[in-house]
């Protein structure tokens, strides 16, 4: 059994349906990517893992856990949902930053009002290793609006990992920010790479991709289209249209 | 002369700031109140409210203080006000917190609706509570973004305040005319206007200290 396994993943909104029996699994330790044009469904799968949105049907399970099961018709508590959010992290498109709250207060709130993450001294600490980590010790108490799209990101990075999520999820991270900024979010999320930290990330960055993924998810109209190692996906590409997209991408470079 | 009418205007005043305090103090909450229960999913809950603040801004306040007052003692044949100063006073108060709960409702629903989705969502995905949300991530924010027309409306309150004295209630307007009569005399009724210009002067001071206050973030 994979670390993280899902299963027949189906939701629609009204008449369309959005995810198409979507089935992948990964390891602990790992990164995966998900690639494919706008519309075919990777943010909504991203929030499904986060429960942001329930799927209709299918089933997540994780590390043994089934966080859930669509044949079950539950209704968890609010309580139950927090619960089973706290095993994924998402770093979103435009950051979503507490705009009172400086650096190092957004990264510590979670830590704080969740109460299971020590007293308020270890709480700082970790904020400040981490947000170290992210190049931003000169930054801790700045204001977002004091801080460059690069900047807010990697700090919106760092709140997500204070809470150590089993699996960090990014949803196009550097889509927001100015060519010249995704250098410096990409790179931080290298370096995660490099310590084995688990990522699912959605992205439009092919090379950045190729080179951190070990396994790539081509999604196209709400199905898996294609998917295998960074190798296969991006060098023997079997489908027509997976080709087809990643040509789109060579055009540009 | 002049001393008597500065002190006999004084006097008033106290009425009229113990009205406008007052409504202050309970409206406000009552506005917040009415404002989530307007935008509650659950239309038993919403549609009431909706209906009470369409109404209220839909009928003149001093219709609503007639009807306040004389209201219950029409309809049940029972003055539920009790006699006197007391009664009038507190009918007063009742019809403005209602009237001024409505319209601070809008203003709540406004700045709350304002606030952008991801901001809650950020919240959701770092495991927080709905009420911690609402607590620690959206209220602030609401706040700095009603400030504005808040300091508006509150400052229209304090020269709504002389309708109270429609039903009688003691403020400054109704001393300032007693002048009239009494000693034949019409500045002290001009005179008033001194108290409410000083007043909503100080009024907008504060808020924009407060808007200032709330300029380290955006
Ligand atoms: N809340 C929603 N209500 C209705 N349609 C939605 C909603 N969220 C997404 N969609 C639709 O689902 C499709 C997939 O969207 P999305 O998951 O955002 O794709 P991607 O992230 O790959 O661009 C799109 O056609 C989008 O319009
Ligand atoms: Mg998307």
């Amino acid at each position: 059994m994979a670390f993280l396994d899902t299963e027949h993943i189906r939701k629609s909104f009204g008449e369309t349906e959005v995810l198409q029996d979507i089935s992948f699994h990964m390891e602990q330790k790992t990164v995966l990517s998900i690639i494919g044009s706008s519309g075919s469904g990777k943010t909504t799968l991203l929030r499904c893992l986060n429960f942001l949105e329930t799927p209709d049907e299918g089933i997540i399970r994780l590390n043994g856990e089934e966080l859930f099961n669509g044949r079950e018709q539950q209704k968890f508590s609010e309580a139950e949902v927090r619960a089973k959010r706290m095993h994924f992290g998402l770093v979103f498109q435009d950051f979503n930053l507490f705009p009172q709250y400086t650096a190092i207060e957004n990264v510590m709130l979670a830590p704080k009002l969740l109460g299971t993450y020590g007293d308020q001294k270890a709480i700082e600490e970790n904020a400040k290793r981490l947000l170290a980590d992210m190049g931003l010790e000169n930054r801790m108490d700045n204001y977002p609006h004091q801080l460059s799209g690069g900047q807010k990101q990697r700090v919106a990075i760092a709140r997500a990992l204070a809470l150590s999520p089993d699996i960090l999820c990014f949803d196009e991270p550097t889509s927001a920010l100015d060519p010249e900024l995704t250098g410096e979010v990409l790179r931080v999320i290298r370096e995660l790479a490099k310590q084995d930290t688990t990522m699912i990330i959605v992205t439009h960055e092919m090379e950045f991709a190729r080179d951190v993924s070990d396994y790539i998810i081509f999604m196209d109209n709400g199905h898996i289209e294609e998917e295998g190692t960074s190798e296969e996906v991006f060098y023997h590409p079997r489908s027509a249209r997976t080709r087809q997209f990643l040509s789109s991408y060579k055009d540009e470079a | 002369m002049f001393v008597t009418v500065t002190l006999s205007l004084l006097k008033g005043f106290l009425g009229t700031l113990k009205l406008f305090s007052l409504t202050l103090v309970f409206a406000l909450p009552l506005g917040l109140l009415l404002a989530l229960m307007e935008m509650s999913k659950r239309k038993l809950i919403s549609a009431p409210v909706r209906f009470l603040i369409w109404w209220i801004r839909g009928t003149p306040l001093l219709l609503q203080l007639l009807v306040m007052y004389y209201g219950p003692g029409y309809i049940f044949h029972n003055n539920i006000w009790g006699s006197g100063d007391g009664g009038r006073f507190a009918a007063a108060l009742a019809a403005f917190v209602i009237n001024y709960s409505c319209y601070f409702a809008e203003i709540y629903r406004g700045g709350i609706q304002s606030i952008p989705f991801g901001q809650y969502e950020a919240g959701y995905v770092l495991g927080l509570t709905k009420n911690q949300i609402f607590t620690r991530i959206i209220f602030l924010q609401v706040i700095k973004r009603i400030v504005p027309p808040m300091s508006n409306e509150i400052i229209t309150l304090v020269k709504d305040t002389s309708l109270a004295r429609v039903i009688a209630v003691y403020e400054i307007i109704w001393n300032g005319q007693s002048f009239i009569k009494s000693a034949g005399i019409i500045w002290p009724l001009f005179y008033t206007g001194a108290f409410y210009l000083i007043f909503s002067g100080l009024l907008t001071m504060a808020f924009s200290a407060l808007e200032k206050k709330l300029d380290y973030f955006r």
